[in-house]
């Protein structure tokens, strides 16, 4: 079950969008912020597979500048 | 304590957002996250907002306390700040957190049969009173010490310095600045005759190139460093990034060059010979306006107790300068430093152009090495070559740790060797404090006694028998700490101890007093931009806690010193600061009228005609100039800076084939110094939980350690258990290791070595040789 947050830079005038956009995905959790052009992402997945799928998913939508990983964790899946 | 796989797993999601919030109040101090910031708040808050300066560090951002219903419950910057401008790090943001931990020392306690028992403040007080006494007629003045902070306000500072120096009379006066500035306050005084930096913050707004001399700002003054990338932004100015491990900051730069710990010495006067052989020196300023000397080396690295050491500076000429710096080529320095003799010449570029500003920083990496005061030397060597000072955006800056090293430490003057005006070895210096103090000149011994290292061993020998340590935890922070926790705890030691939470200090003390905290007491802090701020009482103390300005007057009443201590209780603040005022009259160090820092976001001295000066010794900006030039540098009698000629020397241990690492510590963002407030603020806590040994990525996989492994490390002085940390926050080099020293559980301190640099006393937390195992 891994877990892990970005720090997602949208491009310029963006940030909207960018927010749009993540927040649409449902392993997503969305954290703008209120005074820069940054947005946390916390994403939740059921294996690795899936985050790489995910990590994908994410850095192919447009508004999106740079993501940066700041933590990863991988925790047991709960029943 | 979480007992369910959901549990744990929104925990680690909690964790997760925690540190991204973490990384990005980093990278963008300041920066809000509307959900997490209301959490904190009442609703429907109707809050009080009253300014004061941040409680944390010397960066000294203003902000803006809310207050609801007498207690603190929110902080914003304070837009008005020309220091931080609205924005305040993840510290400053949780600050008032800290105010309101479980375990607040609230009552007075006393150590009776090994056991603490609480008391009252009048009993508590009377005991330390009667021990100082009885101590004194025993043993002597000299047997009494007080050690003390650069989180001291200016008012506690003050009235420790006049009791101990003025009514009791002796030097044994110190405070743990003595730990983080000691070297830049040598530097200054041996270059410039006069502490403390000619520029101010705005410089960042000038500078075209900024050069961090060792300096992790990304971390460690984090405000600072978010309007260096703001200036990036805006004018597409340059950083580099000179250091001994790849950090938050190097990554951040737009260079990062790394050299071997202690050659910084030998990069600088490479640094010097570039510009030299290049023909890139200001002769005109140089001529008018600059000496050159030398003074003594091989002076030893103060190991041994009483380990004195006096310099001899004698005059020489420019081309005796030059030829000594013949040793430094680029291409010999490469050899020694690791640093590329390219990459030496690349930096000597920005400092030779005159078309380009430019800016060095610094703060622990030279200030805590056993050539501090040289290397200090070497850097302001380099702006006065090539006359890169004293002006916007030309500015050797050393930065402090501390959010009142400055103001207290170095202004109050709370060293041994020092007064609020001058020094005691000075007879009109001694005279002019012993006149406003209201004590009889003699009264002041003419000679230093014990800097801090010196004074812990001579706790340890039994020359000092009472100590009163405030606002500071050297348990957690002195080096080669076994010895001195030993000392403490030696029988015939009395040992008091003022502060906030419990922690290792607390432990070995005989007497503990609770102590108000920050904005539960009135006072100020000076940051280091020479400028001083004000913050009223907010709230109420917990408890009987008291400030350790009254502490320090009800003991030096009982003393029997009413006279000097005439202070009010509810106006004392006040009248202390107008006293400490008169130290610092005239044009090159006179403070601002309190009314004036109670209506502004602080003022820098000298504060003169209603203005605060923002650039020393140039003309344009100090009315303390008075020769006719553009630049006078009058701290030195004659008006000019000394380019002073240091040359490279080793560290005193340097790794061998039985302690193959070098191991350097420092702090980390989300603490501040020894966590005794940081981890008491929960998502601080939860952030950095703990201390981790950082190692090499490529190293670690020859060693076959991962992160989380147990290590060991092992030096001369003892050996300790981390956990690893491999390609997480910083990277070392290979054959290095860092340990950050705020966690109480695992003292990185009980391996590091005492050595200080001869001139300044200042000891070097950066440098030992460790050997390094995975158990
Ligand atoms: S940078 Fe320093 S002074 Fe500013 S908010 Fe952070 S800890 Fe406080």
């Amino acid at each position: 079950m891994p877990i892990k947050s970005y720090l997602a830079h949208p491009h310029q005038g963006k940030k909207q969008e960018l927010v749009h956009e993540l927040s649409s995905i449902s392993s997503c959790e969305v954290i703008p912020a209120e005074n820069n052009d940054l947005v946390i992402v916390v994403t939740e997945t059921n294996n690795n597979t899936e985050d790489d799928i995910l990590k994908e998913k994410i850095e192919a939508i447009e508004s999106l500048k740079l993501l940066a990983m700041v933590s990863g964790f991988d925790t047991p899946k709960s029943n | 304590m979480y007992t369910s796989l959901t549990n744990r797993r929104e925990f680690i999601k909690k964790m997760a957002v925690m540190s991204a919030m973490t990384a990005a109040a980093t990278m963008f101090p300041g920066i809000l996250f509307a959900e997490e910031q209301e959490r904190n708040l009442p609703e429907n808050a109707n809050l009080d907002w009253k300014k004061a300066p941040c409680r944390f560090c010397g960066v000294g951002c203003g902000v803006l306390i809310g207050i609801d219903n007498g207690k603190a419950v929110a902080v914003k910057g304070d837009p008005k700040s020309p220091v931080n401008k609205g924005l305040c790090c993840v510290k400053g943001y949780h600050s008032v957190i800290s105010i309101y931990g479980k375990d607040r020392l609230t009552k007075p306690l006393i150590k009776k049969n090994g056991k603490y028992v609480e008391t009252s403040m009048k009993e508590a007080l009377d005991l330390i009173a009667s021990k100082m006494k009885e101590t004194i007629s025993n043993h002597g003045k000299d047997a009494v010490s007080i050690y003390g902070s650069g989180q001291w306000t200016i008012p506690d500072g003050y009235v420790a310095s006049k009791l101990f120096k003025g009514c009791i009379g002796t030097n044994n006066v110190e405070a743990n600045a003595r730990l983080c500035m000691a070297s830049a306050v040598t530097g200054f005084m041996t270059s410039f005759g006069i502490d403390e930096p000619m520029g101010c913050y705005d410089d960042i707004d000038h500078a075209d190139v900024f050069v961090l001399w060792g300096n992790n700002m990304a971390e460690m003054h984090p405000v600072l460093f978010s309007r260096l990338l703001d200036q990036r932004l805006k004018r597409g100015v340059k950083i580099i990034d000179f250091a001994t491990r790849t950090t938050r900051t190097s990554m951040a730069a737009d260079r990062s060059i790394i050299f071997q710990p202690q050659t910084d010495l030998a990069v600088a006067n490479a640094i010097c010979y570039e510009i030299i052989n290049n023909g890139w020196v200001n002769k005109s300023f140089v001529e008018k306006h600059c000496n050159f000397k030398k003074g003594l080396t091989n002076m030893g690295y103060g190991l041994e107790d009483h380990y004195s050491f006096d310099d001899k500076p004698e005059g020489i000429t420019f081309e005796a300068f030059k030829t000594f710096l013949q040793d430094y080529t680029p291409e010999k320095v490469a050899k020694i430093s690791g640093v590329s003799a390219k990459d030496i010449k690349y930096m000597a570029s920005y400092y030779g152009d005159p078309n380009k500003k430019v800016m060095s920083l610094w703060c622990m990496g030279m200030n805590q090495h056993t050539r501090g005061t040289w290397i200090n030397n070497l850097v302001y060597n380099i702006h006065l070559l090539t006359g890169k000072i004293s002006e916007p955006g030309n500015s050797p800056f050393s930065l402090t740790g501390q959010p009142s090293a400055c103001g207290t430490v170095r202004e109050v003057g709370t060293l041994t060797h020092k007064l609020p005006h001058g020094v005691v070895t000075n007879k009109e210096h001694r005279e002019f404090a012993a006149k406003i103090w209201d004590v009889p000149a003699e009264n002041i011994p003419a000679k230093p006694s014990y800097h801090t290292v010196e004074m812990f061993r001579a706790l340890d020998r039994g020359d000092i028998k009472f100590m009163w340590i405030q606002v500071t935890n050297p348990m957690v922070t002195m080096p080669k700490l076994k010895r001195y926790r030993d000392a403490c705890e030696k029988e015939g030691r009395f040992i008091v101890v003022s502060d906030i939470y419990p922690t290792p200090t607390t432990d070995i003390a005989d007497v503990i007093l609770p102590s108000a905290m920050w904005i539960e007491r009135e006072g100020m802090y000076g940051n280091s931009e020479r400028r001083t701020q004000y913050f009223e009482k907010m709230i109420e103390p917990s408890g009987e806690a008291m400030s350790d300005t009254w502490q320090i007057v009800e003991v030096a009443k009982r003393l029997g010193y009413e006279k000097q201590f005439y202070y009010n209780e509810d106006t004392h603040i006040e009248e202390i600061y107008n006293e400490y005022r008169r130290h610092h009259e005239g044009n090159k160090h006179a403070m601002a009228p309190l009314e004036v820092l109670k209506a502004e976001p602080g003022a820098q001295w000298p504060y003169v005609n209603g203005k605060s000066t923002k650039w020393r010794f140039n003309a344009d900006y100090d009315p303390a100039c008075s020769n006719g030039e553009q630049f006078h540098f009058y701290g030195n009698p004659d008006g000019k800076a000394i380019i002073w000629q240091r040359p490279y020397e080793p560290a005193p241990e340097i790794p061998d084939d039985d302690y193959p690492f070098w191991l350097c510590t420092g702090r980390v963002v989300e603490h501040w110094h020894t966590g005794s407030m940081t981890r008491r603020i929960p998502v601080l806590h939860k952030a950095m939980p703990h201390a981790y040994v950082e190692l090499n990525p490529e190293q670690a996989k020859e060693m076959q350690i991962q992160t989380g492994d147990r290590i060991k490390l092992t030096t001369r002085r003892g050996e300790i258990i981390l956990p690893a940390s491999v390609n997480e926050r910083g990277v070392p080099e290979r054959n290095q290791v860092f340990v950050p020293f705020f966690d109480e559980n695992m003292l990185i301190n009980d391996v590091t070595l005492d050595a200080f640099c001869p001139i300044s006393k200042q000891p070097d937390y950066k440098k030992c040789a460790v050997k390094v195992e995975k158990v």
